[in-house]
């Protein structure tokens, strides 16, 4: 029962002296700001020198200029490797989902023999360091002497997202929605056609949220990408080999793009696809 | 331990929404007090300021002679059994029930001791070492009247707390809580929305609605004679039915209706006495109606247009002929032979009629 | 149609549904696995790998102090960092919590874990920035005349440690706050009605309950700072390396891929035994 006072938890009357509650609001208030400090630090540095008219991305700042975006910009070989990392990620988190979906619908609606020990094979490769998976994944692909290739990649971050979407969605698919899809059953529809028509489109929000978590993970994933990568490689094994020029205003230039990007990304998804779901 | 409580002038507001409006009461020690309203009455509001959640925004409040303004929750004689229990998942059922106590300092062993004591009391004494999820949803109730309990509160407050159970079980409850309260002699005041629940365990109910207090007295007076017409409706079903006095004597009054002429005692009208050509509304409840061979003098005949048998009685719908649109409920007796169309004469025994100023008809 | 075949039927489709994902990870991940686990017991000859089984590249780790090295840096580092973190981001956590007003709530977290969406290697390179002799930190202290020379706080383990705890500070934040939250405030109200005060609330109440949910955010930064490559790379300079980094060691420079795959085994145990440690608190049975 929502009663008014229920929402005012806050309201409740602690004795303790106004001047003591007032240094315990003032510490919160301090400790807040330099913890925030602290997160914003690199980043706030990282934009104000990808902007540095000069060599060097450190004090002093010699003056605006826009000359690193400009040759971000320009740079083929950087241009190219975002292309690779935009096609990873979205091929390898459609199809993460795709299997992820599937699985959870046939583990959450049938009865299956040894269905714990088949999700918890589903689940695995979240515990393994991504490390790990990919040591494997090359040695496995130099035995069979595979080429290495963003389809390498690809298959790389398949597996270490598809836990990832297999646990999302299978979480989502509650008990409440059994009823709905015998609905559909009854009222004619087949297994496949109710998966598509009724299924699919209720747990749209937790899908679309698995998708683009998955797709922010392949997007910033390193070291996958760079053990099993050859000549086309991915935006983070790009940026990683512009390191070795040490400190260098581009590579700020980069990093900044990518963050305003993400951003973007996160702003548009907090008002599409969260705000809309927060309202009932 | 138990302590009288006194509400006085006591007002409550969020922002614009007058939760409390100014709201007096007075309390006796070892009495079992239910707030009786619908959700958003400010029943919850009233026993989150007497538990010291909430601060009033006027008025005071005064347990056992002292006033509780500004003073928290853990420094006042009251204790509260949530609605959800807020049992610690992570306690065992000893360490919950000997929690209040260890924050008094108590050392370990009297604590168990006095908390084993407490489980006892409420029957569960065997799962001491157990942990809330492994208890049925009755029995965590109990654990946390023991928890509540264990410090000894003046005042217990209980927000709705059989809510959550079964209808069977809630009965149980009910009676488990009466009887320990008797036992252990706190005052109760005790949250609800259910008049059933309220009539079985109060020694006196009050009646809420819009943050006001609509009646307040023992069960049978509330139900019997309410000072309301909100109180009425609620404490079960009634018949509404508007006339004016027409004449007063005495010790009676005859009040023109629809269908008929009433005579009611003068105590029958509950607010004030009447005058005649007052407007009043005549409060009648399905079991007041009583079946008679011949015409009661003055009253209208009604048709029955809608009967079903219920098992203690046979509920009727009535239609008056002297004007068939003001549609009655009746509950006729077991015995009686009623069906669907037959014309009876309608009679009612004055003593259950209530009169209240009269509001418009719904 | 008996229920039997129609049951039969069903059942042959749920399994053709969890067939792609079942396959894909025993063929991606499981294979690959068992592969290294094989591979660790072979031996490097040359350029070629010889499959006679042996223990021998386990023995070299225990022998060889440059490796055993590698594994108690990464521990050190990982326990520092893990601690650190939680220790940072539990006030923040109950502050944003507590004392930010609800509707700005949402808005604090994001801010929060904004950081977060960088690019993870440009983030321990803007590190780089802050800390390296020419950087943000030693030039302002040059400035304002506290130091004369530039302190070496990059490229050594302060730094890595530093890199790591900004990032994971961010993750504990979340996992933490999440749990806060969840935390029906009757429990709170409860713990002060019996007589609790603040702290004695907070150590006796909300510690205990939000306990899950800091081992499972201690758990994750364990497992993903022991297991990366990037931070110490970039910020730790050459002389302690970890794990990850003699890792990549081994399959880089040296073309030792028995080596590489017997260290990511040990690799793996430290993290089994971390989660050995933390299963208790991993799942708490809730009222």
């Amino acid at each position: 029962m929502a009663q008014p006072g229920e929402t005012q938890a806050t309201d409740i009357a602690f004795p303790a002296g106004s001047a003591r509650r007032m240094l315990a609001s003032a510490l919160s208030w301090f400790y807040l700001a330099a913890v925030y400090a602290f997160i914003f630090l690199p980043v706030a540095v990282l934009v104000l020198f990808s902007f540095q008219d000069g060599r060097l991305p450190v004090p002093p700042f010699n003056g605006f200029s826009l000359q690193w975006y400009e040759s971000v910009f320009a740079d083929r070989k950087l241009m190219a490797a975002l292309a690779n990392s935009l096609m990873v990620a979205v091929a390898s988190s459609f199809v993460s989902c795709l299997l992820g979906f599937l699985a959870a619908y046939a583990l959450a609606r049938y009865r299956l023999p040894a269905s714990a020990l088949q999700r918890g094979l589903l689940i695995a490769p979240m515990t393994v360091s991504y490390l790990i998976i990919a040591l494997g994944l090359l040695a496995v692909l130099n035995a069979l002497q595979v080429p290495l290739s963003l389809w390498t990649v690809g298959i790389g971050h398949v597996v270490i997202n598809l836990p990832l979407c297999f646990a999302i969605i299978y979480a989502s698919m509650g008990d409440h929605h059994v009823n709905i899809e015998r609905a559909a059953r009854d009222l004619g529809a087949s297994d496949v056609k109710v998966m598509a028509l009724v299924t699919a489109p209720m747990l749209m929000p937790s899908i679309m949220a698995a998708f683009f978590l998955s797709i922010t993970f392949s997007w910033d994933e390193f070291i996958i990408a760079f053990l099993l990568s050859r000549f086309d490689v991915t935006l983070p094994v790009e940026i990683w080999s512009m390191l070795r020029s040490g400190l260098n205003p581009k590579t700020n230039a980069i990093g900044s793009l990518v963050f305003l990007a993400s951003v973007v990304v996160l702003v548009v998804l907090e008002l599409a696809l969260f705000g809309r779901s927060r309202k009932p | 331990m138990t302590a009288s409580v006194s509400i006085r002038n006591l007002t409550k507001t969020f922002a614009t929404f007058k939760a409390l409006d100014d709201v007096w009461l007075d309390i006796a020690a070892g009495e079992f007090i239910v707030l009786l309203g619908p959700s958003g009455c400010g029943k919850t509001t009233l026993l989150s300021i007497l538990g010291g959640f909430l601060t009033p925004t006027g008025g005071t409040v005064t347990i056992g002679d002292r006033d509780m303004a500004g003073v928290p929750p853990a420094l006042r004689p009251t204790t509260t059994m949530f609605q959800d229990y807020a049992l610690f998942p992570h306690m065992r059922l000893i360490d919950n029930v000997g929690f209040g106590l260890r924050m008094r300092g108590m050392d370990r062993a009297s604590r168990d001791a006095k908390a084993a004591g407490f489980l006892d009391l409420v029957g569960l004494k065997l799962s001491a070492r157990k942990k809330p999820h492994e208890l049925s949803g009755g029995q965590r109730q109990r654990v946390a009247l023991a928890r509540a309990l264990a410090v000894d509160p003046d005042v217990l407050l209980l927000d709705e707390p059989l809510g959550a159970l079964d209808l069977k079980l809630r009965r149980q409850m009910q009676d488990e809580l009466k009887a320990l309260q008797k036992r252990v002699g706190t005052t109760f005041v005790h949250v609800t929305h259910d008049q059933e629940e309220a009539m079985a365990i109060a020694d006196r109910i009050v009646v809420m609605n819009h943050g006001r207090v609509e009646d307040f007295g023992p069960p049978s007076d509330i139900y019997m004679r309410p000072k309301s017409i909100f109180a009425a409706g609620f404490m079960g079903e009634v018949n509404f039915l508007s006339g004016r006095v027409s004449r007063v004597e005495c010790d009676a009054a005859e009040v023109e209706t629809q269908i008929g002429p009433i005579v009611l005692p003068i105590a029958n009208f509950t607010i004030a006495r009447p005058q005649a050509g007052e407007h009043v509304t005549l409060c009648i409840r399905p079991e007041h109606f009583r079946t008679v061979d011949r015409s009661v003098a003055g009253l209208s005949e009604a048709v029955v247009s809608d009967v079903s048998f219920f098992g203690t009685h046979h509920r009727c719908h009535l239609a008056p002929v002297a004007s068939p649109e003001r549609k009655l409920v009746a509950h006729m007796p077991q015995s009686a032979r009623i069906a669907r169309c037959d014309r009876i004469a309608l009679a009612f025994d004055p003593a259950g009629v209530t009169a209240l100023p009269e509001v418009p008809e719904t | 149609m008996t229920t039997a075949t129609l049951e039969d039927r069903e059942r042959r489709r749920a399994w053709g549904f969890v067939a792609p994902a079942l396959i894909w990870t025993f063929a991606f991940f499981v294979v690959p696995f068992l592969y290294m686990a094989a591979m660790s017991l072979w031996s490097r000859q040359g350029r070629e790998i010889v499959r006679v089984w042996n223990l021998d590249n386990y023995a070299r780790f225990f022998t060889e102090s440059a490796l055993l090295k590698s594994l108690t840096n990464s521990l050190e580092i990982t326990l520092t960092v893990t601690v650190l973190s939680v220790l940072l981001a539990y006030p923040l956590a109950w502050i944003i919590a507590e004392r930010v007003p609800k509707r700005w709530q949402r808005m604090a977290l994001i801010l929060a874990i904004l950081p977060f969406w960088t690019s993870y290697v440009v983030r321990s390179y803007s590190w780089l920035l802050v800390l390296s002799k020419g950087g943000v930190i030693n030039q302002a202290l040059l400035g304002i005349g506290l130091i004369s020379e530039p302190l070496e706080i990059a490229s050594n383990r302060t730094a890595t440690v530093i890199g790591f705890v900004h990032f994971f500070v961010m993750l504990l934040t979340l996992t933490i706050y999440s749990n806060l939250i969840q935390l029906s405030p009757n429990y709170r109200r409860a713990a002060a009605d019996l007589g609790a005060n603040g702290f004695q609330t907070f150590w006796h109440v909300v510690l205990p309950l939000t306990l899950p949910g800091i081992m499972t955010g201690a758990f994750l930064t364990f497992v993903l700072c022991i297991g990366d490559y990037i931070t110490p790379q970039i910020l730790g300079g050459n002389n302690e390396l970890v794990l990850p980094q003699i890792i990549m060691l081994q399959i880089g420079r040296r073309a030792d891929f028995p080596m590489a795959a017997a260290l990511s085994i040990i690799l793996m145990l430290a993290v089994t035994a971390a989660y050995l440690l933390c299963a208790r608190w991993l799942k708490i049975e809730r009222a």
